[in-house]
C-alpha cells in the first residue's frame, strides 16, 4: 500500500543477506582478501547510485518472486557463486529475520532505527574502502531526508505494507527456535515484558476528569504484562546510539543456521487466481525488474581471479537434499519468465539479465533467462573442475549417488 | 484441513493464556475457534461480525490482502459456509488490496461494504451480489501518496466511507435496490481516515451521531443528515487514532501509543484517559446495551472496559473488567458478538483462526 516501502525492504533484507554471507564466508574459511572482495563487490552493487534511484521511486511492493530475482542477481555480483538451494535458504533466512524485526518493532518509526542498524553494520564492513563508504553514507543521508519527517501514520502504513509482504511466511529458523524467539509452528514469540516503546506510557492507569479538566479520580488495573518505562530514544542521526538491537548482527561464526521449510497445508491460502499470479511474473514486475537491474552494474570478474562456491548448508549433501525436498509452493524460482505475455519486455529483460553473465564461469544455476529446474543437479559435477572451491567435501560424485538412491534412476544432467 | 494446523502447532501458542485481572466482574472463557483458510492482514479494525437470524449462527468478515473472507460459524466453531470476495479490477502482481470489510446495519437492510485501494464495493449482506461500486478519485494525489479507502460506518440510511486524502464520502442508501447515491463529500480531515463510528441519535438533546478519525489523531464529531454538520474537532497531536467508537454522546478513541481516551462528543472535553496497551491499538468495539468497550492491540492483549455515566457529574467513568492475553499474536481485529457484550471474537496477524470468548 505505502509506495515508500521498497527502499526500506530492500536495504534491510540486503543487510541481513550480508550478515549471513559474512558468517558463511568465515565458517567456510574463505581467505580474508577474497571474502573482503566479495563483501565490497556486493555492497558496492547494492549502493550503486543508478540502482538506488530506481529503488527510491514511489512504487508498490512487488512479489517475493520478483524481489528474490533481484537478490539473486545481487548475490552473484561478485566472484562468489550460490546454488539454488543455498540461494533459497539465504532468502528464507533474510526474510524471516526481517519479518521478526518488523513484527517486534516497538513503534512504527523505529523501522528507521532497524534500517540504521543495518546501515551502520554495512559501513563497518567497508570501513577500509572510502569510496564504497561514501556511497553508503550518501544513501544514509537520503534516507534521513526522505523518511526523517514522515508522520507516525505513514510509518504505520509502511509497517502494515511490510507485514502484508511477509504474510503466510512461517519458515522455522533454528537460531530463532534455539533462542526461543520463534515457536515450533513458525510464529514468533511476542514478549509482554520489557520497555514500552518511546512515547508510550506503561499500561495500568485510568485517570478520570470533570468538565473543567480537573482530575477527579485515579484507578489502577492489572493489565497482564510486565512493562517498564523506556529509558531513551534511539538516534536518528547519521551516527549515534540506536538503542534498539533489532537489525544488528545476530549471527556469529560458530552458529550454523538451519531453516526448516514447512510447506503449506493442502487448503492453502493460494487459490487458483493467486497461484497463476504466483507462478508467472506479471508485466509490471518484468518492467520493474528491467528498470531495477538495468541500474545494477555487475562487475565482470577481472583477470584470472577464480570464483568459488559458497554453501549455506554444512555439507554438499545437505544442500542437494534441501533442493530436492523443497515444497513446490515455496519455490521462489522464476519458472515462467518465457511464458510472460509481453514478448518485447521479456526479450529486453532477457537481454539485460544476459548482460550479467560472467562469461568465464561455466554454466551454473544462473543460466540465461531463468533458473535451472530444481530437479536437475545443481551443476556440482562441472563446477569442481572449473574452479577451485573451498568446501571441505569436494565430492560431487557422492551427490550423484544420493540422487540415484532417492529417485531410483540416474538424473539427466 | 485447517484443524490440522491447530494440532501441529504448539498448544501454548494457540490456546492463549487467560490472565484475568482481579477482581474480575466478568469471566470469559475460550470457545472453539473458527478455522480459516488464510491469516488476516495486519490492518486496523480487521474483523466485522454479524449475528444471523438462525439461532447461534454468527457471520465473520475479515481481510486477507487482495481478498476478503466471509465465514459463518455455529457456536461449536464449525464453519457453516465460506465465501471469498475479491477487489474489483483485480489485476497485476500485488492485486489491489482490500483495506476493510464491514457490515452496515441500516433501517431496512444490511449491506456489506469493502474498501480497497481502488474504491468501494457494496454487497448484499451475504456477499452474493455486488449492488454498488464507487471508484476512488485520484486526481489530487501526488505520486508519493498511497491511495485507498478505509473507515466504514452506517448512520441512519447513510453509509460513510473514509479515504486516503481525509475526505469522507457519504452515500445515501435506499430501502432496497442498487440506487445508492453519493450524497456528500466531507473535506475536513487532512490525513488519511482510519475509522468512522456512528450511533443512533439519542433523543433530542444528543445531536452528535457520527465521529470520524484519522492518521494524525484528529477526531471530528458530526451530526448526520442530508447535510452533515461538523460539531467538534478533537486533536490527537500527531498520534494516529486507528479506532473509534461512539456511546451515549461519548467518543471512545484508541490511539497508536496504546492510550484510550474518552471525550464528551458535543464539547470535546476529555473525561477519561487510560494507559491501556503497550503497543498501538488496532481495534475498538462497543456493546451498547451494557456500555462495554473492547480494545485490542499489537501488544497481544484484549481488554474489556465498563463505561458508565456518573449521575452527579454527568461525566463518563470507566472500570476495567477483563484482560485477555492472546499469546504471541498481534491483534488486528476485535468485536463483540452480541449487543450485551457477553461474547467477543478476535483476529490476529499470522493467526489462521478466529478466536472466540464468551461469558461464563
Amino acid at each position: 500500500m505505502s509506495v515508500r516501502t521498497l527502499p526500506l525492504l530492500f536495504l534491510n533484507l540486503g543487510g541481513e543477506m550480508l550478515y549471513i554471507l559474512d558468517q558463511r564466508l568465515r565458517a567456510q574459511n574463505v581467505p580474508t582478501d577474497k571474502a573482503r572482495k566479495v563483501m565490497n563487490d556486493l555492497i558496492s552493487t547494492m549502493f550503486n547510485k543508478k540502482f538506488l534511484e530506481e529503488l527510491f521511486k514511489p512504487q508498490e511492493l512487488y512479489s517475493k518472486k520478483a524481489l528474490r530475482t533481484v537478490y539473486d542477481r545481487l548475490a552473484h555480483a561478485s566472484i562468489m557463486r550460490l546454488n539454488p538451494a543455498s540461494m533459497d535458504k539465504l532468502f528464507d533466512l533474510m526474510t524471516m529475520a526481517f519479518k521478526y524485526q518488523v513484527l517486534l518493532c516497538p513503534r512504527p518509526k523505529d523501522i528507521l532505527l532497524i534500517t540504521f542498524n543495518h546501515l551502520d553494520a554495512i559501513k563497518n564492513f567497508v570501513r577500509d574502502s572510502p569510496d564504497i563508504m561514501n556511497q553508503v553514507d550518501e544513501t544514509f543521508r537520503h534516507i534521513i531526508e526522505v523518511y526523517g519527517c514522515l508522520p507516525a501514520g505513514e510509518f504505520q502504513l509502511i509497517r502494515q505494507t511490510l507485514l502484508l509482504f511477509f504474510q503466510d511466511m512461517h519458515i522455522r529458523v533454528s537460531i530463532f527456535l534455539k533462542d526461543k524467539v520463534q515457536n515450533s509452528n513458525g510464529r514468533f514469540v511476542l514478549p509482554i515484558s520489557g520497555p514500552v516503546p518511546w512515547g508510550t506510557k506503561v499500561p495500568g492507569l485510568i485517570r478520570m476528569f470533570n468538565n473543567k479538566g480537573e482530575e477527579v479520580k485515579r484507578m489502577e488495573f492489572k493489565h497482564g504484562g510486565q512493562y517498564v518505562r523506556a529509558e531513551s530514544e534511539g538516534s536518528f542521526e547519521l551516527s549515534g546510539d540506536r538503542v534498539l538491537t533489532l537489525g544488528t548482527n545476530m549471527y556469529s561464526a560458530s552458529r550454523p543456521v538451519e531453516t526448516r521449510v514447512s510447506g503449506a497445508l493442502k487448503n492453502s491460502s493460494l487459490n487458483t487466481k493467486d497461484n497463476i499470479a504466483a507462478r508467472t511474473l506479471a508485466k509490471e514486475e518484468l518492467n520493474f525488474l528491467a528498470r531495477l537491474m538495468g541500474g545494477m552494474e555487475i562487475k565482470k570478474t577481472s583477470g584470472p581471479e577464480p570464483g568459488f562456491r559458497l554453501n549455506l548448508f554444512t555439507t554438499d549433501e545437505e544442500e542437494e537434499h534441501a533442493a530436492l525436498t523443497r515444497p513446490e509452493e515455496l519455490s521462489y524460482q522464476v519458472i515462467n519468465i518465457q511464458a510472460a505475455q509481453d514478448q518485447q519486455r521479456n526479450e529486453e529483460l532477457t537481454r539485460i539479465m544476459g548482460e550479467f553473465e560472467i562469461h568465464d564461469q561455466p554454466q551454473q544455476s544462473t543460466s540465461k533467462g531463468g533458473y535451472s529446474n530444481r530437479k536437475l543437479m545443481p551443476g556440482g559435477k562441472e563446477q569442481s573442475t572449473a574452479f577451485p572451491h573451498l568446501l571441505p567435501f569436494p565430492k560431487p560424485q557422492i551427490v550423484h549417488t544420493h540422487t540415484k538412491s532417492l529417485h531410483g534412476k540416474d538424473s539427466d544432467l | 484441513m485447517t484443524f490440522l494446523l491447530s494440532t501441529e502447532s504448539s498448544l501454548g501458542s494457540h490456546f492463549g493464556t487467560s490472565r484475568t485481572s482481579a477482581p474480575d466482574r466478568s469471566m470469559y472463557r475460550r470457545e472453539r475457534p473458527v478455522p480459516m483458510r488464510s491469516c488476516p492482514a495486519a490492518l486496523y479494525n480487521n474483523l466485522s461480525v454479524l449475528p444471523l437470524p438462525a439461532p447461534g449462527l454468527t457471520q465473520f468478515a475479515l481481510v486477507h490482502g487482495p481478498t476478503a473472507q466471509l465465514l459463518s460459524a455455529a457456536p461449536d466453531g464449525l464453519p457453516v459456509s465460506q465465501r471469498q470476495l475479491h477487489t474489483k479490477d483485480g489485476a497485476g502482481p500485488g492485486f489491489p488490496l482490500i483495506t476493510q470489510a464491514y457490515w452496515c446495519v441500516l433501517p431496512f437492510r444490511v449491506l456489506l461494504v469493502l474498501t480497497s485501494q481502488r474504491g468501494i464495493q457494496i454487497y448484499e449482506s451475504d456477499g452474493s451480489v455486488m449492488v454498488y461500486w464507487h471508484a476512488l478519485d485520484s486526481t489530487d494525489a501526488s505520486p508519493v501518496q498511497a491511495l485507498f479507502a478505509r473507515g466504514i460506518a452506517a448512520s441512519g440510511h447513510y453509509i460513510c466511507v473514509g479515504t486516503w486524502s481525509g475526505r469522507v464520502l457519504v452515500f445515501d442508501v435506499p430501502a432496497k435496490g442498487p440506487n445508492i447515491v453519493l450524497s456528500e463529500e466531507l473535506d475536513v480531515h487532512q490525513a488519511p481516515i482510519t475509522d468512522i463510528a456512528a450511533e443512533p441519535a439519542q433523543g433530542q438533546d444528543c445531536v452528535a451521531d457520527v465521529v470520524t478519525a484519522d492518521d494524525s489523531g484528529l477526531l471530528c464529531v458530526w451530526k448526520s443528515g442530508p447535510e452533515f454538520k461538523l460539531l467538534t474537532r478533537i486533536s490527537g497531536f500527531g498520534t494516529p487514532c486507528p479506532s473509534v467508537q461512539l456511546w451515549q454522546g461519548s467518543v471512545a478513541a484508541g490511539y497508536g501509543d496504546g492510550q484510550i481516551r474518552i471525550y464528551e462528543a458535543s464539547s470535546g472535553a476529555l473525561h477519561v484517559q487510560i494507559n491501556a496497551h503497550a503497543r498501538g491499538i488496532c481495534a475498538l468495539d462497543l456493546a451498547p446495551e451494557a456500555g462495554k468497550l473492547l480494545s485490542g492491540a499489537e501488544d497481544s492483549f484484549v481488554h474489556i472496559w465498563k463505561l458508565s455515566r456518573n449521575p452527579h457529574s454527568g461525566c463518563i467513568e470507566v472500570e476495567h473488567c477483563h484482560a485477555e492475553c492472546v499469546t504471541d499474536t498481534q491483534v488486528c481485529g476485535a468485536r463483540f458478538c452480541d449487543l450485551r457484550g457477553s461474547s467477543f471474537a478476535v483476529t490476529g496477524y499470522d493467526l489462521a483462526e478466529i478466536l472466540r470468548y464468551s461469558c461464563v
